[in-house]
């Protein structure tokens, strides 16, 4: 008896989102499976990965990845630069970590004049992420959603306590909107619910689940992101329908293992090596749950998610 | 669940007007507000239509797929009128739903074939010429029966809507348990369960008014228990809406979010 491959339908499809403007656009999202079971479903999109930088120097970043933008990374605007000209960026993801009062705390204005100097220098899709601060995004992303008016930029992140300065801005200056709730499906649906009840589009939203690095609790971002493609997929839930964005950077180089020196810890092998594989790995768990796009830091690490990506596809 | 909107119905004066005049409007406004509550499914009731079925049919199903991107159940026991939906739907959100064959032959036989021709669902009333029968197991003899001539005519069983038919709580009290029973026993004639649809506002029919929302109400719960996919009702009905979307809330089977009876 021959062998007939059992397949699932499912009644559900991602929403498809395309960000930045003319050639330079791209896609993601729109498949109508669960991630990569391509004989049962079809993909359009490959996940996608766009490049941190920020608008200060990542002093913070530990030297194995803050090296590799020696020489860029004390300006903004050739930063990006060199991620979208030498690094071959797609997209670029702007953090404005700066802006957190217990940094540099910059001001709206500054934020601005950042923005406007980046999208100057790259014509690839620009990401523009906050610091993290809920009441001072609110201020920073309503001033930079203006400053990036007419490109289309994907606009971050909007959370239970700011959703409706930021939403209300990424109206008025078409940009997409990235929604964040912390680690919990009924809150992730409940924020999608209170933006799309302000007038914003669904299919403009990218939903961030939070996520977390490898070793410090990322089963329970995979967990969450499950819950939101079967939502998605099988119960055919148009609020959970929303491509997936997972921001690694600042948990992956966070980590012991991404930063401890190898005179401390010689059994652990090449401090680089480890770094960069961290990233991967957390990265590539993320594709395999069901993330749309990702934000990482070492290019090494990117080099290697994207192969496997083409490789899965 | 799956919701079928009913309220495009011959027997509706307003309906019947619209039809004989081919006065677009009000058909589409009765579809555009039962797919913004929520409906699944548009029904479109023309009922016999001796005179004109094919032509009313064409003409229905044309100016409502114009207004609501949405599947049709197409209702009529005039075969000619049915291949009429049949040829005119736009299944490009969704294949049509067929309206209704049932156990008595000469209506499996009219309608049946349609299903696996045009590469429609199909809804299937368990009633034979001698009527409902009383039993669930009876209405699953008649099911079995139906499924069989699905298989003659090439229809999938995840095709076939088995409809136990509801009678109404004033009249056949005695019924009602029977029809939820029955929604039980259908699922359980194949694997996939097999699916199932009521036509929930009989079950009040006879009632005085103020006592129906709460019967068919309360009527969805038990049904929705035994795992009913789909049923025939008014989404302009909130409370009935609410209730649907809590018991998919309870029963897992929509995510929960504050919110969730806004959506």
């Amino acid at each position: 008896m021959p062998f007939v491959m059992p397949k699932d339908t499912y009644a559900g499809k991602v929403n498809t989102l395309t960000f930045g403007s003319e050639d330079k656009a791209v896609t993601i999202g729109g498949e109508n499976g669960l991630p990569f079971l391509s004989f049962e479903s079809i993909i359009p999109n490959r996940p996608l990965i766009a490049l941190e930088i920020q608008d200060v120097a990542p002093s913070d970043w530990p030297d194995t990845v803050r090296t590799v933008y020696d020489g860029v990374s004390d300006s903004p605007a050739k930063w990006a630069r060199f991620c979208q000209d030498s690094l071959g960026a797609k997209i670029v993801a702007l953090r404005l970590t700066g802006t957190h009062p217990d940094r540099e705390n910059r001001s709206a204005e500054d934020a601005v004049k950042t923005v406007t100097e980046v999208l100057s220098a790259i014509d690839v899709p620009l990401m523009i992420l906050g610091s993290g601060h809920t009441e001072k995004d609110a201020q920073v992303l309503k001033a930079a959603a203006e400053a990036a008016k007419g490109r289309e930029c994907i606009l971050g992140k909007a959370q239970e306590e700011n959703y409706k300065t930021i939403v209300t801005a990424a109206i008025a200056n078409n940009h997409k909107l990235i929604a964040m709730s912390q680690l919990d499906v009924n809150l992730a649906k409940q924020l999608n619910i209170l933006i799309t009840q302000m007038g914003f589009n669904k299919d403009n939203i990218i939903m961030d689940p939070m996520s977390s690095a490898l070793g410090y609790g990322i089963e329970y971002t995979y967990s969450v992101m499950e819950r939101i493609r079967q939502a998605a997929l099988v119960q055919n839930d148009p609020m959970m329908q929303t491509p997936l964005l997972c921001d690694i950077g600042p948990n992956v180089w966070k980590t012991k293992e991404s930063a401890a020196p190898e005179s401390e810890l010689p059994e652990w092998g090449s401090l680089e090596e480890r770094g960069i594989v961290w990233e991967s790995v957390t990265a590539s768990t993320m594709i395999m749950a069901g993330c749309n796009l990702l934000v990482m830091r070492h290019p090494k690490a990117i080099e290697a998610v994207n192969k496997l990506v083409s490789e899965l596809i | 669940m799956i919701i079928i909107g009913e309220r495009i119905s011959v027997i509706a004066k307003k309906v019947r007007e619209a039809m004989a005049a081919r006065d677009p409007k009000p058909l589409q406004d009765l579809a555009r507000t039962q797919f913004e509550k929520g409906a699944n499914y548009i029904d479109v009731s023309i009922g016999p239509a001796e005179d004109d079925g094919p032509q009313l049919m064409d003409w229905a199903v044309k100016v409502i797929q114009e207004v609501v991107p949405a599947p049709l159940c197409l209702d009529t026991t005039n075969r000619a009128a049915m291949v009429a939906g049949l040829k005119a739907h736009n299944n490009q959100w969704g294949r049509a739903l067929i309206n209704s064959a049932s156990g008595e032959e000469e209506r499996l036989n009219n309608m049946m074939p349609l299903a696996g021709e045009f590469n429609a669902e199909i809804i299937a009333l368990t009633l034979t010429e001698k009527g409902i029968p009383a039993l669930a197991e009876e209405r699953c003899e008649v099911a079995a029966n139906i499924m069989g001539k699905a298989m003659e005519c090439g229809v999938p069983m995840e095709d076939i809507w088995l409809d136990p038919l509801i009678l109404p709580v004033p009249f056949q009290q005695d019924k009602c348990k029977e029809s939820i029973r029955a929604i039980r026993l259908f699922r359980e004639l194949n694997d996939p369960p097999m699916k199932t649809t009521v036509g929930l506002s009989n079950i009040a029919n006879g009632a005085p008014k103020e006592l129906r929302g709460i019967i068919t109400r309360t009527f969805l719960v038990l049904l929705m228990y035994e795992g009913l996919y789909s049923a025939i009702a008014d989404p302009n009905d909130k409370e009935f809406m609410d209730t649907m979307k809590t018991v998919d809330v309870l029963m897992e089977k929509r995510l929960y979010a504050h919110s969730y009876l806004e959506m």
